[in-house]
Parts: structure tokens; sequence; C-alpha cells
């Protein structure tokens, strides 16, 4: 089984020509955000353009390196460009460089170019802000983490870019500092990544130490030496570190809330680029996941678990980014279960990447757009009908949702039903299991978009008896009196006062509305996309003894969205919607507004234990041993000796832990030796 | 040397122990008993080894002159040293010139803390 | 007898010995240069003599290392200069050039960050004494904050503030170099009684200069009182585990208690209680949990640059110890007692780790990072393998560099009383001024241990050495700790840059060339260590330890 499976393997050729100046993709925005971060306020004035043009130099030299890796024949396309030996001592050898193959060069593309678009945007949207240098900076580190994400030739260096991107996605989304929210939920991403992190860094020191080396080409190679066993620990570890960056199951709850970032953050992180870089690193360590059929069936069981939890919890909520972020766990489900189902899914998982990329970059940006013209409210019961005030945007964002929903022939149509069928495949229970799941998040993704569309765009104007907020909307502090963070350079003013926005926000979204029309048919049709990739992921496998004859799924999977619509318009589209939310709801609802509970199953099983350990190692430390068993009350006797000490402790305190520490490490060791 | 053999050999040294240990007890329990007890005022006064008894008038804020315990252990630091020249002299033969060497080698160290202590004002009195 | 023969006789290497030799005899003549040079010129022959001296010995070792020489026991076995022990000694030599520079360093503080020198004090006094009156009638106000020049807290308090602040004590020069002189015998002792004295010899000097700190006397005096209690205190549990040994083995040497422990005769009572005695006074002094109780209040009290010698030179002699004893002493015993380790290292990581993020004060943050720090370090310690070996050392090189720069950086960042500890002061930092804003973002995040940082490539080094000597729970636990560490480190370094500054808050000193150099150097090759870091991990893995 290995044997053939590697042999499949294709070879690496050094690069040359276009390809050996690979690194200017990655130094290009690299030098943008050094210069803005280090010049300070002197590139105030233009310190956004600097940051757009690097960007789309890049993009351009992606768009080259492309075509020349085209003009080569499919066995040369692999290429690897080793940079320098980043450190190289007896046992250790680790060689920084980057590999240009299909899988990297598209990701590249992917990058630089909702990227380019997204940087466009942000000069309009940021336009007021006065912290914008130091935005573009972040989005410059981003995209450069990024590419060495994709384009490093070994896990270390994919390691590099992991740590990068997760760096800047805490920075974004902490970037209205001043609001307690927006410093919550960085703090909660920052936690959650750590945690996919530590798995991600275990199952490279496990390479490490097994096989001497972290680079692709031999991990690849030899992985086949490992035993099944230690196969099976890197598969799930490399999951576990694709779930903390994709907002996977059980790690999910970190994507909604950092939509607290700023809307272009959310566009290009959180639902286009750095999201995905977990489908990216399974997809990567395809000959990792091949060999282990058991970290295959847990990536695919993570994936659908995600699918469904992200569809139903978008059903429930008002908020329209939260519903977009909940929608992108969604999607990135349906990769996650793609690429978990092996060579059959690789492609569709990377097509519906590629088609979300657009179509979710894009409805993000009209959620921008129209947060935009209505002083940064965010909550939709608020909205109703801003066709008429902005009709690009809404011309753009109905593009986008449809290819969401799988309408026919548009993006989302094709890559979705490649999932759909190949999820079907397999032995009949799974087959049901995971293709139904797919089947009826589907129907799901169609209701809450139809909700979103209805009580945005359509329906009585309601937010014309209504006085702006100017705070984002949060279910949490609605009893209470919201603070006031009016978002800078945004004005507050006493009525709403839709309006659509200026050109550098709606060029980008009309090109990304086009992507999501036409980059499904152009990618799946007549496998243009997996022929391309054949070199890094293998060739495209027919889906065998499928439950539901693969021919019958397109119009299965139509009829289930216009179920979801039909629903939706009947339950919100026909009837008025309260600008209150109602609290009287079904239990479901109830659960689903909680997130399902992820929260607080997080707090109780994780948070608490550990402000408890924090709490207690902090009294042990502060009054000694001593002091736990004397209790506080002899040690705060005496006020002259309270306001003389400087420190927390007193060093008799320091000397009976000491000794404490000491008897027991005596005992332990007499323990051990003594049988 | 190992295990319990080699711990008979220290069964002298723990008699001696137990004998100074019962000698010191004997006569601080004994003495209170047996002695003639005549009282005086010096004799009831605090005993700290030549220097006034503290507290000290109000004149000087009540402080212990600090150059006392600065000579002192001066004084204690380098007749510590010199300790070291008796076995030099003792074996001064047997040493020879690496000996010699040697304890030059030592006095001069000695010396040089001699010298800065002297310098810096550590033997004034004032 | 000749003076060939009786060289021969004990073996003495002098081009082995040079480095120490250099800096203990240098100490010795730096004392008589205090005892006869005059005041005024006393700090600069002293900072240029000192300076000479452990450039001096670093080249000697370079020398030495590159020569060829191979490994040799010194002074009837007393002391071992092999292959790890020559990277120790350039290590520690290496960390004291920017440590001197800091210590020397006057630009920062007015006067320099030690207490004021009496002469100088008595002569600054006099010079102002005429005018009193004037010196009276504002004494008052300027003590409430605004001064920046006061010598804060001296005692009596009372003296009248002069215009140039006196000069400071120029005997933390031999002190410095004293402790220096310690921690190289400490990290190349191969007896455990010669351990015990340059234990004594490092100790010493870094209690009083714990003490000596300019502003904020009490928080100095009270470190100081603490370290040498409890310092005394690890003495003790060292000396202790030295006798058990001695009992044990009939023999201090390291290599015979391993001998001792391969022989058939065994009294593992003796050699177990010996060794975790013994371990108890090396942890204290590489501040491992739960021996780490000094570690923050002392960090914060003593004056920072002190701070910074111990924080990187201590650690590095230490572990240097602690390396040489487990491997050499205690190697063919290790799967034995390993296990009890592992739960010291758990413990240290952990205590570090969720200490750390309670932290307000950034020295007492950087003394419980430092905590961490141990326990990652001895993962490398417990693995006795050559790549255990490698990267322990390579791990301490890293770390003394990013902390001396860091310590130099926050000596920078002052408000009216000295410097601005705690974490608000540092809010909004970057705006004013980007480049020490930058610098510390970039050494905390080698704390981290992001990539492209030294301390990458260092954990990377000591984690996979771990991992392949099956210490996979310890790497775990490594990995989280470090994960969760990374937060308090963020969470300066966003407090930097995207927090507006607090009106009243610190304002940050243009330093003067030799903190500049001092912070430069530290920033350098903390940089240097992440991108091109195959010379050290190779110089650091030429050899191993002789027994």
């Amino acid at each position: 089984m290995s044997s053939e499976l590697l042999s499949q393997l294709p070879p690496v050729a050094p690069a040359s020509g276009a390809g050996s100046a690979a690194w200017i993709l990655v130094a290009l925005p690299a030098l943008g955000a050094a210069v803005l971060f280090l010049g300070g306020r002197r590139t105030d004035r233009w310190g956004h353009l600097l940051g757009t043009a690097t960007v789309l130099l890049s993009f351009v030299y992606g768009v080259v390196l492309f075509f020349s890796a085209l003009a080569l024949p499919g066995e040369e396309r692999v290429r690897d460009l080793p940079l320098y030996e980043w450190f190289a001592s007896g046992s250790l050898s680790v060689e920084f460089g980057l590999r240009l193959d299909p899988l990297s060069l598209t990701f590249v593309l992917l990058i630089t170019g909702v990227g380019s678009l997204i940087h466009i945007y942000s000069v309009g949207y940021m336009a007021h802000d006065e912290n914008r240098r130091k935005f573009f900076a972040m989005l410059n580190l981003f995209v450069a983490s990024m590419l060495v994400l994709v384009l490093g030739n070994g896990f270390l260096t994919l390691y590099l870019g992991w740590e990068g991107v997760g760096l800047a996605s805490y920075l974004l989304i902490g970037f209205y500092v001043q609001r307690p929210l927006a410093a919550s939920a960085a703090k909660k991403a920052f936690l959650m990544n750590r945690v996919g992190d530590v798995g991600l860094a275990l199952a490279i020191f496990i390479l490490f130490a097994q096989l001497g080396t972290t680079q692709y080409t031999e991990v690849f190679a030899r992985i086949g030496e490992l035993s099944p066993g230690a196969v099976t620990a890197v598969a799930l570890l490399l999951l576990l570190g694709a779930c903390g960056k994709s907002g996977q199951f059980p790690l999910q709850a970190w994507l909604p809330d950092a939509m607290e970032g700023p809307t272009p953050v959310s566009a290009l992180i959180h639902a286009a680029t750095m999201v995905t870089a977990g489908v990216y690193l399974v997809a990567r360590s395809h000959p990792i996941y091949d060999l282990t059929p058991t970290g295959q069936l847990v990536v695919t069981i993570v994936g659908a678990v995600t699918l469904l939890i992200g569809a139903i919890v978008g059903c429930a909520y008002d908020d329209i980014k939260k519903v977009l972020a909940y929608s992108t766990v969604s999607q990135i489900g349906y990769m996650m279960l793609a690429v978990g189902l092996g060579p059959i899914g690789y492609a569709a998982g990377l097509a519906h990447l590629l088609t979300h990329g657009f179509f979710k970059a894009g409805l993000f940006l009209g959620a921008g757009s129209v947060m935009h013209g209505m002083a940064d409210e965010t909550d939709m019961r608020r909205f109703g009908g801003l066709w008429r005030h902005m009709p690009i945007t809404f011309a753009t964002f109905t593009l986008g949702y449809l290819a969401l929903i799988g309408f026919p022939f548009l993006s989302g149509f094709y890559s979705k039903d490649l999932i759909i069928e190949a999820a079907l495949g397999g032995s009949p229970v799974r087959g049901w299991l995971l293709g139904g799941a797919a089947l009826l998040a589907a129907g799901l993704t169609s209701f809450y978009m139809t909700r979103l569309m209805l009580m945005t765009f359509f329906g009585p104007e309601r937010w014309r008896s209504l006085t702006p907020r100017s705070a984002p909307w949060d279910p949490s502090l609605e009893s209470e009196a919201a603070p006031q963070h009016p978002e800078p350079g945004h004005g507050s003013p006493e009525h709403y006062h839709p309006h659509e926005s200026p050109p550098s926000m709606t060029v980008p979204m009309i090109v990304l509305a086009i992507g999501s029309v036409g980059a499904g048919a152009f990618l799946v049709i007549g496998e243009r996309l997996g022929g391309w990739l054949e070199p890094s992921i293998g060739p495209v496998r027919e889906v065998e003894e499928a439950v539901i004859p693969t021919g019958l799924v397109p119009g299965i999977a139509s009829v289930l969205m216009l179920l979801g619509a039909g629903i939706a318009y009947l339950t919100v589209g026909r009837r008025p919607v309260p600008v209150e939310r109602p609290q009287r709801v079904s239990l479901p609802v109830r659960a689903a507004r909680a997130d399902l509970y992820a929260n607080t199953i997080n707090e109780k099983a994780i948070a608490r234990p550990g402000i408890w350990l924090s709490r207690a190692l902090v009294y042990v430390d502060n009054r000694g041993v001593d002091g736990a068993v004397n209790g506080t009350a002899a040690l705060l006797g005496g006020a002259s000796g309270r306001a003389r000490r400087t420190q927390t402790g007193f060093v008799r305190s320091y000397a009976l832990t000491m000794l404490g520490g000491s008897l027991v490490l005596v005992a332990a060791l007499l323990a051990v030796a003594l049988p | 040397m190992q295990g319990s053999a080699g711990l008979t050999a220290y069964v002298p040294l723990i008699v001696m122990f137990v004998l100074a240990g019962g000698f010191a007890l004997f006569s601080v329990t004994a003495a209170p008993y047996i002695g003639p007890r005549r009282y005086n005022r010096a004799k009831l006064d605090t005993y700290e080894c030549g220097i006034e008894p503290s507290p000290q008038p109000v004149v000087g804020g009540g402080r212990v002159p600090v150059a006392y315990y600065l000579t002192a252990m001066l004084f204690i630091l380098f007749d510590i040293e010199m300790v070291f020249l008796y076995p030099f002299v003792i074996n001064i033969d047997a040493l020879g010139l690496f000996g010699l060497v040697e304890i030059v080698l030592f006095i001069g160290t000695v010396a040089f803390a001699y010298a800065y202590v002297w310098r810096r004002g550590g033997l004034d009195w004032t | 007898m000749g003076s060939q023969s009786f060289s021969d006789a004990l073996g003495v290497d002098y081009g082995a010995l040079a480095p120490l030799l250099i800096v203990l005899g240098g100490a010795c003549v730096s004392v008589l240069l205090e005892a006869v040079l005059p005041r005024v010129r006393r700090r600069s022959v002293q900072l240029v003599f000192s300076l000479a001296v452990v450039v001096v010995a670093l080249a000697a070792v370079i020398i030495r290392a590159t020569s060829g020489a191979g490994d040799v026991v010194v002074l009837a076995g007393s002391l071992s200069v092999d292959a790890p022990g020559l990277f120790l000694w350039g290590t520690l030599l290496a960390l004291a050039v920017p440590s001197v520079l800091m210590l020397a360093d006057r630009s920062v503080e007015p006067g320099g960050v030690f207490v004021a020198d009496p002469e100088a004090l008595a002569e600054a006094q006099e010079r102002v004494g005429a005018g009193s009156l004037r010196s009276t009638s504002s004494g008052l106000p300027s003590g409430t904050g605004t001064d920046t020049h006061g010598v804060v807290g001296r005692r009596g308090g009372a003296g009248p503030e002069p215009t140039t602040p006196p000069e400071m004590h120029t005997e933390i020069f031999p002190f410095v170099l004293f402790a220096l002189g310690g921690m190289l015998a400490f990290s190349a002792a191969n007896d455990l009684l010669t351990m015990f004295v340059a234990l004594e010899v490092l100790s010493l000097p870094l209690y009083l200069l714990c003490g000596l700190a300019r502003r904020r006397r009490l928080l100095s005096q009270e470190a100081a009182v603490k370290y040498f209690l409890l310092g005394a205190f690890a003495s003790a549990f060292f000396l202790y585990g030295v006798a058990l040994l001695y009992g044990y083995a009939g023999s201090v040497r390291l290599a015979d208690i391993a001998a001792s422990a391969a022989g058939p005769l065994r009294s593992d009572a003796l050699l177990f209680a010996g060794l975790a005695l013994l371990v108890v006074g090396l942890m204290f002094k590489a501040s491992v949990g739960p021996f780490h109780t000094w570690t923050p209040d002392v960090y914060q009290g003593a004056p920072t640059p002190v701070t910074a010698f111990m924080a990187a030179c201590t650690k590095v002699a230490a572990f240097g110890a602690i390396l040489r004893v487990f491997t050499v002493a205690f190697g063919t015993t290790a799967l034995e007692w390993r296990g009890v380790l592992w739960a010291v290292a758990i413990a240290s990581m952990v205590i570090g780790t969720v200490l750390g993020i309670t932290q307000t004060d950034l020295k007492r943050m950087v003394a419980y990072s430092s905590v961490a720090h141990a326990g990652f370090i001895l993962i490398g310690c417990l693995a006795i393998t050559p790549a255990g070996l490698s990267g322990t050392l390579f791990y301490l090189l890293a770390y003394g560099f990013t902390t001396i720069a860091i310590l130099g950086l926050v000596s920078l960042v002052r408000s009216g009383d000295g410097e601005a500890g705690h974490l608000s002061g540092y809010a909004g930092l970057a705006q004013r001024s980007p480049v020490v804003a930058a610098a510390l973002s970039f050494c905390l995040l080698a704390l981290a241990g992001v990539p492209l940082t030294s301390g990458f490539t260092a954990k990377f080094a000591v984690f996979s050495a771990g991992l392949a000597d099956g210490m996979a729970p310890l790497v775990i636990v490594g990995l989280v700790c470090s994960a969760i560490a990374a937060f308090f480190y963020l969470r300066v370094i966003v407090l930097m840059y995207f927090s507006d500054p607090a009106p009243d808050g610190p304002t940050v000193s243009l330093p003067g060339p030799m903190t500049t150099v001092a912070i430069t150097l530290g920033v350098a090759v903390t940089l240097l260590l992440g991108v091109l870091p195959t010379a050290a991990l190779e110089w650091a893995g030429a050899g191993t330890f002789l027994g």
C-alpha cells in the first residue's frame, strides 16, 4: 500500500528561471511591513499606498510564476528553491527554502490576489482611521507570513509562517484596542490558536525525532518508515493544528469572536486565506494522511461536525458579521471533510477553498460596505430595505449569496457538489452520515443566508425610526448600557444615512463578484484545477459506489437549497422583523444562540480550572507554604510591619517553601531508588 | 568506608559528642544549685563585650559605632588567614620551593586586601 | 625541586587555566587599583581594566578552543577544561562584556545605578554646603517626585540635593570580576568541594551587588538580605549533599562518584539523598521552581544591570554545573533518578508560566519567565545525550543575550522616581520611542520562541533532544507552557503598540554609548542565533564532558 502510494510522489526539481527569485514574493510585503513599522509617523501619508503596492507587485510576480509553471510539462512543475541552510549541526539539519508547485502557486495567487483587492478596499474603508498606517503594516506582515506558510518547503518553514499569521491575526483582531470586546476576542483567538500550535509543534517534533528532518521531500519519501501508530499520531496532531487555525471543532469558538477586528481583516484573514491554512496543511501532508485511514476518518468527522455546527448556529445570529463568520466555519468544515476523504476529495476541497475565497471575501466586503453606510451597525434587525440605497453593494452581495448557497451554475454550485458527491462515497453507513450531513448543511446554508438577505436588503426600512448606537451590537451588552466606542472616523449622527461606498471599496467588490460567478465553472468543468494540481496532490480519483447516484446530487442539492430559501422566506420575509430580539424562543434556538454551548464548555472545562490553578499558585508563591498553613491573619498582623514590607513575601516563608520542596525531592528520590 | 561497617569508625566520635554535651548540660544545670549567690549591680547588667550597653544616650541617635564591628571583622578575617601559615611552617621542608611560592602568593593576595582596607580608611577609628 | 618539575607534578596546564587565572588575577589587581588610584580617576581606569580583563580572558578561551588542544583535567583533578567547559567559559565571558558595560553606565541614571561613593558624596555635599540655604528652601517641593536626580532613600534622607549627582561606588568592578571568576570555576569544577568554593566565590559578590541600588534603597537592601539568607540556606543543602556523597563514594570527585555507583556495592540511600540535596543547592542558583522563591524579589530589587548580570551569567554557570554533575557523576544512574527530576522540570515550567501571567511589573515578569525557561533548559539537561548537551549549551547562550538586552531596555523606560517597572508604564511606548519598542518586542518574541529568533532555535534544539531521549511528556508540557507564556510576552507588545500613552507616563532615556552597545549586542546576537545558528550549534556540540 505504502510503496504504491509513495511511488506516486513526483520528482522534485530545483527551481530555475523566474522561479529562482521566488523569494521576492515574500520579501515585498515583508519589506512593506518593516518600512511601515519602523518608519513611524513619517510614513503616515503614503504608508497605505506602499502597503498596497507591495502586495500588488507580489501578485503580478505570482502571475508570472504561474504562467512559467504552466509552460512546464506536468512532471517538472514541482520545484524546490533552497535559500540557505537554516541550522545544521550534528543531528540537526534544517533548510530554509521555498517549494514552488501547483498547490503553493494556487495559494500564492489566492493570497496576493484577494489580498490586493482587500488592500485597495481598505484604503477607502480605513481612510479616517488615525492608525491606518499600523493597519497596513500588519496586513503586509500577514501577507508575508501567509506566503511563507504556503511556500515553505518544510514543516519548520511552514511553522514560521504559521506563527507569523497567528501573530498578525491576534494583533488585527485586537486592532480597536479600546474596545474590551476586541481585546477579549483577540485573547480568545490567541489561546485557542495556541492549543492548535502545540499540536502542530508536537507533530513536527515527532517527525524530526523519528526521521531527522522536516523537509517535505524527505519526510514524504520516508514517512513509510514510521510505525502506523506514529503516523496516526502525527496525522492527528497536524489535524489539531489545522483545527486551531481553521476554526474547526472543537476549537471553532474563536472565529466568530474574531469579527471584532476591522471588516477587511475579517474578509482577508478570517474568511479567504488564513483560516484555510488548516485545509492547506492537510492537503500538503496528504502522503501522511494517505497512510492512516484512522487519521482520515477523524478529519472527515471533524469536518462534518463543524459544518453542521456552523450552519445551525448561523441560523440564530442577528449580527451580520457573525452569521458570515459561522458560515465560514461551516464552509471550511466542507473543505476539511473533502480533504479528509483522500484522493477523491483533495481537488474538490481545494476547489471549494478557492471559490469560497472569492465569494466569502466578497460577502464580507459587502457587509463592511453596509456597515460603512450604516454607522458601523451590525445588527440585522436594525437594517431593512437597503437595496434601494446601496445598489452596487446589493448587486455584488447577491451574487456572492447565490454562489454561497449553491445556486446552479454559480461558483458554489460546482465546488460544493463535488464535495457532497465525494462524501456520499465509501461504505453505506459512512456515506449516508457524511453525505447526509453535507446535504443537510447545504439546506441550512440556504436558510440562514436567505434570512440574512431578507433582513438586510428587503422588507421595511426599520432603521428610519432608530438612532445609531455606533457600537457593535452584542447580545451580552444589550441589557446593560452599551459602552460607546465609536470606530475612529465614523461619526455617530442622529439618524442613519445609508449611502453607497466610494469606488475604492466597490471596485474590489465587483471584481470578487465576478469571481464568485465564474470561478467554479472555470475550475471544475473539465477538471482544470484537478489536472493542474495533480503533481502536488496526486491524480483525482472517481467516486465509487456512492449511496446516491452522483448524477442525482446536483438536483437534490438544488431542491434542498430551494427548500431552505423558501422556509426562510415564509418565516422571515413574510412576517415583520422585531427590532428587539425576541427572548421567548424555543430550546433549539436558545442553544444555537449560545453557540451550541461551546463557550460554556470551554469556560467550565478549561478556563475555570486554569484560573483556579493560577490562583492557588499565586497564593502559595506569595505566602509560601507557611502562609498556606497559618492563614493570612498572622501574616497581616502589625501595620508597621506591613508598611515596611515592600515586597510580597517573608524570607522565612520562602525558606519554608524551599525546605518543603527539598523534603519532597529527597523523599521522592529515596522512594524511587529504594524499592 | 561503605555501609554499616564504615559507621563503626564513628563510634568514638559519637561517644565524644555525648560526653561533651553531657558535661555542658551538667555544668549549666548544676551551677545554680551549688554555686554561691551574691548579686550586685554590675553583675546584673547586660554584658556586651567591652562597649557600652545599649540603649545609648540620645547623643549619637542611640546607635553603636559601626567602626567597632568593622575592626573586629577585619581582625577575624586576617587572623584566620594567618592560621594558614602554621601548617606551612611545620611542613616547610617537605613543601620546598613549591610551598614557598604558594605562601608568597597567598600573603600577596591578603596584602592586596590589606592595602585596600588601609587606603580606603577601613582602619581609621573616627 | 625545579620549577619545571613541580608544575609537572601538579599537572598545571597554564594554557588551559589562563582564562580563569586572568579573571581572578584581574580581580585582585582591581582591588589594588581601588586602593591606590585617586577617586576621580578610579571609575574610568576600573572600567577599562575590567573590560580588558574580560576581553583578554575571552581571547584566551577562543585561542584555547581553536588551538586543537585536547580536553584536560588540571590542578590535581579539581578543574576540568573540556569542550563544553570552554563553551560555557566563552558564553560567560561574552555575556560579561555587555554586563560590565551596563554596570558602568552613567547616562541612564546620572552618576550610575549604584549607591554613591561616600567620599564623592561628602565632596558633593561640601560643594553644595555653602548654598544649603537654597537647597533647604527648595527641598520640600522637590521631594514630591518631580526630581529626577535625587538620591531617593539615601540614609538620613535629609541631605541637600547636589547639582551633579555624586559618583557611584567603584568597588562593583572587583565584585563583578570575582563573581565572574567564581562562575568560571563553578562551571568547570570537577569535584564537589571545588564546586562549593566556586559557588561561594560567585555568590558573595552578587549578594553585595544586589543591595547597592542608588534608588529605592529599601527594596534593594531587602532583596540583598533575602538573597543572602536563602543563598546561605541553599549552600547548606549543597554542602550536606556533598557530605553524603563523600560518605557514599569516599571521594568528592565527580568521576569517582560515577565509578562507585557503577560498582556492585551500593548504598542507594546515601547516593540518592546526596543527589537530592546537591540538586537543591544547584537548582536554587539556577532559579528552578520550586527553589525559585528568591528570584522575583531579587530581580525586582537589584539594580537592573546587576539583574541582567545575574539572570544571564548565574544561569549559565549554574546550568553548566548541573550539566556536569548530571553527566559525569550521575550519568550511569540516570534511569533511576530522572523520573523525579521530571517533576521538578514540570513544576518549574508550570510555576513560571502561570505566575508570569499574573505579574504587573516587567522585571518580575522576566523573573518568572526565567523560572519557566529554567524548566525548559532542565529538559535539555535531563537528556543525557550529546544532543541534549549541545542544545542546553546553545540555549544558555541564546537566553543570556536576550535577557541582557531586555533588561537593558527596561532600564531606559523611566518615570520620576527611577525605572517604570509597572506594565502600565509601557502603554504606548511605540509612540514615544519606536526603536526601543521594536527592540523590546523582538526580544520578547525571542523569549516566546518565535521562529527566526534565537529563542526558537534554542527551544527546538532542547525539545527535540528531549523527545529523542524519550521524554515526550516533558516536551508536551514544555510546548504547552511556552504556548501559554507567549501570551504574557505578547501582552506587553500589544500594550506598547496599541495603547495610548498616559500623559504623565514614563519617559524613555536616551542611552549612552555603553548601554547602547550592550543592548545592540544582545539584540544582534538574538537575531544572529535565530537566523544563522549553525556555527554556534556546531561549537556547542563540539565535545563532551571530561570526567
